[in-house]
């Protein structure tokens, strides 16, 4: 558990790891080194596309590629997968309905010292409101090769979320279980439900252990599938805890707090309090710091448990 | 060609026109101006150049097409329904809410259509895909598209033309539908995407020059660009906006507006005129 690998490590080593047994092609902007899709392109060079810095052609291309019956993995930094790129990933990968999987890295603030720029914090709002596309933000390095496997055998887009910083691994590989849509228990509670997604699922349940001190027993679960959204899960902590917590390393806007959101406003509406990236953008520096700056952290996330466990009262 | 064969085509051109004119009559909306300068080449690529097969529309190993100037789909819906593709009835229903022809071309619900379009800018980088698809795994297939004058002002054209040099796609060839207009006046008013020729050949493309409604320039064309290898092609093609239609022809208007009662009459009357004058 003391290992730190960054998803998009994860992530690169996957395709090379799958690559060897299966067919797809993987495309990236010219942003190899950074993305890891370099690891593929050196095993399998011949099934690597660099696009050179043009995104949006990229994931044109890869739709077209696609239609002829093939599997791609499109790459870049989430910024320009989920920015730049927009209108070609909603109109010639979402509308199709076609075989591209995005494998966008560097996604949120930790990114560090590039800056606001290169910091996206609305890629998971972007992307889950295209009719079809699934949506995974994995917390660890065993949870990232998970999804590229799923991915990689399951037909349909899918935009994958990757990061920058080095994250503790989680979760052994051998018991480690996948199952898109499906949140993960790591933690019972009953005095507040606490849904983390990505770097910050490490933080939440640190924050739990912290609350026990102070007797508020929290549960904590990774929503790994952003969209489709755990509903059933949800609702049933809604009901079991009476309030929620989120905790993203994305914009309260949109992203994991707005889709827990939408969930209970129907099912079962209790408090939702969000820990996220507030509505601005980001700075540059050392990703660890920016996260304390940015209040990503473990106490955020178990002083906003307190605040939702005193609105139930 | 010979002329009975540059006739035959010809007769078929008037029909596409026809039913492209009677889909945006009946739906009350669509885009004619368009539709109707890029009829004779979707004529002659699919009852002439491409390797297709409409009762297996999916077939792996068929040439493919792009309309990435997809709001012309009345031209297209036409061109595949009298190729085959579905019923010619069918043209009727263009953009209802019930119908698979819907306002820009979708390829999961209409036979034929090898790629959803409708963006513009998107569907030459579709194409560049398609074609490089065919380079990686070996097939014999070859990829076209269809761009317009207007839409060649989006930078995503120039990101694949760019793409499909550099991979050296001469399974692919593009045709830029030049019809001088575009929604806000001339191109060349709006903001000049001239000179294409300079542009493709600057982008180390095999670039031909035509006039889009000659059927044997056409033919030449689409022979060229089978014959160059190394290079990608692209086809410059001179065409008249409304082509067919009097009172449709280089006027602005009619990009995207639907006729009344009266002038689909009278677009009806010059556009069977021309094909009784093909037909004889």
């Amino acid at each position: 558990m003391a290992d730190k690998i960054a998803t998009r490590e994860a992530y690169g080593a996957a395709l090379a790891e799958f690559g060897a047994d299966h067919d797809f092609i993987v495309m990236d902007a010219d942003l190899a080194a950074a993305t890891k899709t370099g690891v593929f392109k050196k095993a399998f060079p011949e099934r690597f596309i660099d696009c050179g810095i043009a995104e949006g052609n990229m994931m044109s291309a890869a739709a077209g590629i696609a239609s002829t019956g093939k599997t791609v993995f499109a790459s870049t930094f989430a910024m320009f997968a989920a920015g730049r790129a927009f209108d070609a990933v909603r109109n010639s990968i979402g509308y199709p309905h076609l075989n591209v999987k995005i494998g966008a890295t560097h996604a949120g603030i930790s990114v560090g010292e590039d800056g606001a720029t290169h910091q996206c914090n609305e890629d998971i709002a972007l992307m889950r409101t295209i009719p079809g596309m699934t949506v995974i933000n994995p917390a660890d390095a065993t949870e990232a090769r998970a999804c590229v496997k799923w991915a990689m055998e399951n037909e349909g887009p899918v935009y994958m979320r990757f990061g920058r910083l080095a994250v503790p691994v989680l979760f052994d590989q051998d018991s480690y279980k996948f199952e898109v849509g499906k949140g993960i228990v790591l933690k019972d509670g009953k005095d507040v439900a606490i849904f983390a997604t990505g770097l910050m699922v490490a933080e939440a349940i640190e924050a739990a252990e912290s609350l026990k001190a102070e007797s508020i027993d929290a549960a904590v679960i990774n929503i790994h599938t952003i969209k489709p959204i755990d509903r059933e899960l949800i609702t049933e902590y809604a009901k079991k805890c009476g309030c929620i917590v989120t905790a993203e390393e994305h914009s309260v806007i949109g992203g994991l707090g707005g889709a827990v959101s939408e969930v209970v406003s129907e099912t079962c509406p209790v408090p939702v309090l969000k820990v996220g990236v507030m509505d601005t953008f980001g700075k540059s520096g050392p990703a660890p710091k920016l996260l304390e700056l940015f209040h990503l952290k473990a106490p955020d996330i178990a002083a906003m448990a307190k605040k939702a466990v005193a609105l139930k009262k | 060609m010979d002329a009975m064969e540059n006739k035959r085509l010809q007769a078929t051109a008037a029909k596409v026109r026809l039913g492209a004119v009677e889909a945006v009559y009946s739906a009350k909306s669509g885009h004619p101006g368009g539709s109707l300068s890029i009829a004779d080449i979707l004529t002659y690529l699919y009852f002439k150049e491409m390797n297709i097969d409409p009762k297996n529309p999916k077939w792996e190993d068929r040439d493919r097409f792009v309309l990435s100037k997809g709001h012309t789909s009345p031209a297209y819906y036409s061109t595949l329904a009298h190729r085959g593709f579905f019923d010619v009835e069918l043209l009727k229903t263009f953009r209802k809410p019930d119908s698979i022809l819907q306002g820009h071309p979708d390829m999961k619900h209409i036979p034929g259509v090898d790629m959803t379009t409708g963006s513009l800018g998107l569907g030459l980088s579709a194409a560049c895909g398609m074609a490089l698809s065919g380079k990686l795994y070996n097939k014999d297939y070859r990829v076209y598209a269809a761009v317009g004058d207007g839409e060649s002002q989006e930078g995503q054209i120039w990101e694949a033309a760019m793409f499909a040099a550099h991979y050296k796609l001469d399974n692919l060839c593009v045709v830029i539908d030049s019809n001088g207009l575009q929604i806000d006046g001339p191109v060349t008013e709006v903001m000049s995407p001239l000179p294409f020729d300079k542009k493709f050949e600057a982008f180390n493309w095999n670039v031909i020059c035509i006039d889009g409604h000659n059927f044997d320039e056409i033919e030449a064309a689409y022979k060229a660009a089978r014959a160059c290898k190394g290079k990608p092609t692209a086809i410059i093609a001179k065409t008249v906006k409304g082509k067919g239609v009097s009172f449709m022809e280089n006027n602005v208007g009619w990009h995207g507006a639907a006729p009344n009662d009266e002038q689909y009459k009278t677009a009806v009357e010059d556009l069977t005129a021309i094909l009784k004058k093909a037909e004889v």
